[in-house]
């Protein structure tokens, strides 16, 4: 191996000069390297925003609740579990509140929902209503979404029990129906046809679960069922655990009690799937992550072509500067000592654009997490993604390598005479 | 002994498939310590000869001997390592890089060299000093006369204390004033002992070297020693 007889440090030297002297071409020739990392920056930081208010909404639920959905379990993207969506009934909520079924269950509920028009005088709110509760235990549907009504009461398990026309609102649905003005508790709404009476109100809660609860109405489940919805299947049964290492168990007992009361032997059959809090965590981590990827990869073209610009660009420069290697080798500059010139310069050039980009990238992403933030979901935070500006300067030093090495090989070739005739 | 020496040197290129003869048996010897001008035409073969007398080109046949020596069958980058110390190039049209000061275009050469980074400034402005540039030598290259930069140049050839300095055509972009002052600085290294070999067209500038050789269509037609050398500081006249 030859020596290279020039330094590092002045090898660096001799690079940023030569591109202190072509200043505005060397800021157009990585302006493709700084457009193709802003963009990995924006999708991965905004990505990491989505990711974590998503985990928080999945969190917001607590990590003990376990969910059976009717329906089978989706196998990929394209499956659409729409049969047996009306297999979770009363009979398999009995089962799983005997303790001999799920000895380690603290709080069951089942859940159903749908959209309902509501009047009050000569006010009208579409809304969703919510059907929740239990008929063992009061304000069941309280704590497992860990809401709480600002002003009044939640229905009870008498209430349950008797079918009670009685509704909690959010807070959306009050401002709609009664304005400022009117004091909602006691006052009665109109639904199907049915008068029900308000006894609470939500206070302003915003995203939680991924229930918009502002904009909802909240009923027991039995006179969800009978009266608004008609019909008897639930669309969710909601467990939650009595401790983290108890749900593992849980789920093995609420598949086994399930697939008894369905007759299900062979458990690829089954009509439902039972789904954590940690599972569901998982799988929309992964779904973000994919789209993250995804669209990682499309700036990652952007980054290809920006590389393809400084080769381009590093070309013309080796030809202009034709006389300049001439010179340097006339005066014992070796081949290798050229190659290192001509490679740092495209590697000081991509890692500036990288550089540019991050800073670019993330000022974009935080001025956008700050308008999502501010007008659309106050949950939205912003994150530096550190990996992907690692990865991203990291990038840009291969992209100056690979691309540059071809240039510079070519300026390293150069016979010292014909560079020194060069016109 | 001389210290460059040629055997029945030939040099042909090969263009687009024909063969051209640049230079065609030459044979000449050059001690250590002389003056010496090559003349000829356009053509006539002499920056040829220069570049394979300073190893940036290699002969097709007989041989060359630097200080005895055959080197240039050896690989580009000792042949580079050479270059960069045994020999110091003045080209006709400077070659400085604009942006860079006056000092830094003259460490260029140190840059390439074994010499440790320490001593490469206190080296630069003694060559710089030598030129009489001593005041220019924070100044980017771009903003100095042709005159100067040419004086800068010489100061780059001279920096690495090499045995012969090759000046191509050295005053052929200058004017009269400018092209003395090199002239006269080129003189007084020669007389400090430097070998120097100037490449020129012009009779009146090689007549300031001590000996003469004449190129014609790739061939030595003369070799002949001065008799009445011009002394730069009698005036140059283009």
């Amino acid at each position: 191996m030859t020596k290279i007889t020039m330094t590092f440090k002045n090898s660096l030297k001799t690079a940023l000069g030569g591109l202190h002297s072509n200043k505005s071409r060397s800021a157009l020739t990585i302006l493709g390297i700084v457009i193709g990392i802003t963009a990995i920056m924006l999708v991965l930081s905004l990505g990491m925003g989505a990711q974590n208010l998503i985990l928080s909404q999945v969190q917001g639920m607590g990590s003990k609740t376990i969910v059976a959905v009717p329906g089978r379990q989706p196998s990929g993207p394209s499956d659409f579990a729409n049969v047996f969506l009306d297999s979770l009934k009363e009979r398999d909520l009995r089962s799983l509140q005997s303790k001999a079924n799920v000895p380690n269950a603290e709080d069951i509920m089942p859940i159903m929902f749908g959209t309902v028009k509501l009047y009050y005088q000569n006010e009208t709110y579409q809304a969703t209503v919510l059907g929740g509760g239990n008929e063992e235990t009061n304000n069941v549907m309280g704590k497992i979404f860990d809401i709480y009504p600002e002003v009044g009461t939640f229905f009870t398990a008498a209430d349950v029990q008797s079918k009670a026309s009685v509704v909690v609102i959010g807070d959306k649905v009050r401002e709609h129906l009664f304005g400022a003005t009117i004091d909602p508790l006691g006052k009665k709404i109109r639904i199907k046809d049915k008068a029900f009476q308000v006894i609470g109100v939500l206070g302003k809660k915003g995203q939680v679960s991924f229930f918009n609860f502002d904009d909802m109405v909240l009923a027991p489940y039995t006179t969800v069922g009978q009266y608004l919805l008609g019909r008897k299947y639930f669309d969710r049964i909601i467990v939650s655990a009595s401790s983290e290492d108890k749900i593992r168990q849980s789920v093995e007992d609420i598949r086994m009690t399930l697939r008894m009361n369905h007759n299900i032997t062979d458990t690829t059959k089954d009509d439902f799937f039972v789904e954590t809090q940690a599972d569901l965590a998982a799988r929309l981590k992964t779904i973000t992550t994919a789209l993250t990827l995804f669209l990682s990869a499309v700036a990652g073209i952007s980054l290809f072509v920006g590389g393809v610009g400084i080769m381009n660009i590093m070309l013309v420069s080796v030809t202009e500067r034709t006389r300049e290697i001439g010179l340097r080798k006339a005066l014992g500059a070796t081949n290798r000592d050229i190659l290192m010139q001509f490679l740092l310069e495209s590697m000081l050039l991509t890692s500036l654009g990288g550089l540019v980009g991050i800073t670019l990238g993330s000022s974009l992403s935080f001025v956008i997490s700050f308008i999502i933030a501010k007008f659309a979901l106050a949950t939205w935070s912003f994150s530096f993604p550190y990996l992907g500006a690692a990865l991203g300067l990291g990038v840009s030093v291969i992209i100056g390598l690979v691309f540059g090495l071809y240039p510079a090989r070519k300026a390293s070739q150069k016979a010292p005479i014909e560079a020194l005739r060069y016109e | 002994m001389s210290l460059l020496q040629t055997n029945h040197l030939s040099k042909t290129y090969l263009d687009n498939g024909v063969a051209t003869d640049a230079l065609k048996d030459v044979s000449l010897s050059i001690n250590a310590g002389e003056f010496v001008a090559i003349m000829g035409p356009s053509g006539s073969g002499k920056s040829t000869l220069l570049h394979i007398l300073g190893f940036l080109d290699r002969e097709s046949g007989g041989e060359y001997l630097f200080a005895g020596e055959k080197f240039s069958t050896l690989p580009d980058d000792e042949l580079a390592r050479i270059r960069n110390q045994k020999l110091g190039f003045v080209f006709q049209s400077f070659n400085l890089l604009p942006h860079f000061s006056v000092l830094e275009n003259v460490m260029l050469p140190l840059m390439y060299s074994e010499v440790p980074e320490s001593e490469w400034r206190k080296k630069a402005e003694k060559a710089i000093e030598q030129v009489l540039l001593t005041h220019r030598k924070d100044y980017p290259a771009i903003q100095l006369s042709g005159g100067e930069k040419q004086r800068v140049a010489i100061a780059r050839a001279l920096v690495t204390d090499p045995a012969v300095i090759f000046a191509d055509e050295p005053t052929g972009n200058l004017d009269s004033k400018s092209g003395q002052a090199i002239m006269e600085i080129l003189e007084k290294l020669n007389t400090a002992g430097r070998t120097i070999i100037l490449i020129t067209h012009e009779t009146y500038t090689a007549e300031h070297a001590g000996r003469i050789i004449r190129l014609l269509d790739g061939q030595v037609e003369s070799d002949t020693k001065v008799e009445n050398r011009r002394k730069a500081k009698e005036g140059f006249v283009k």
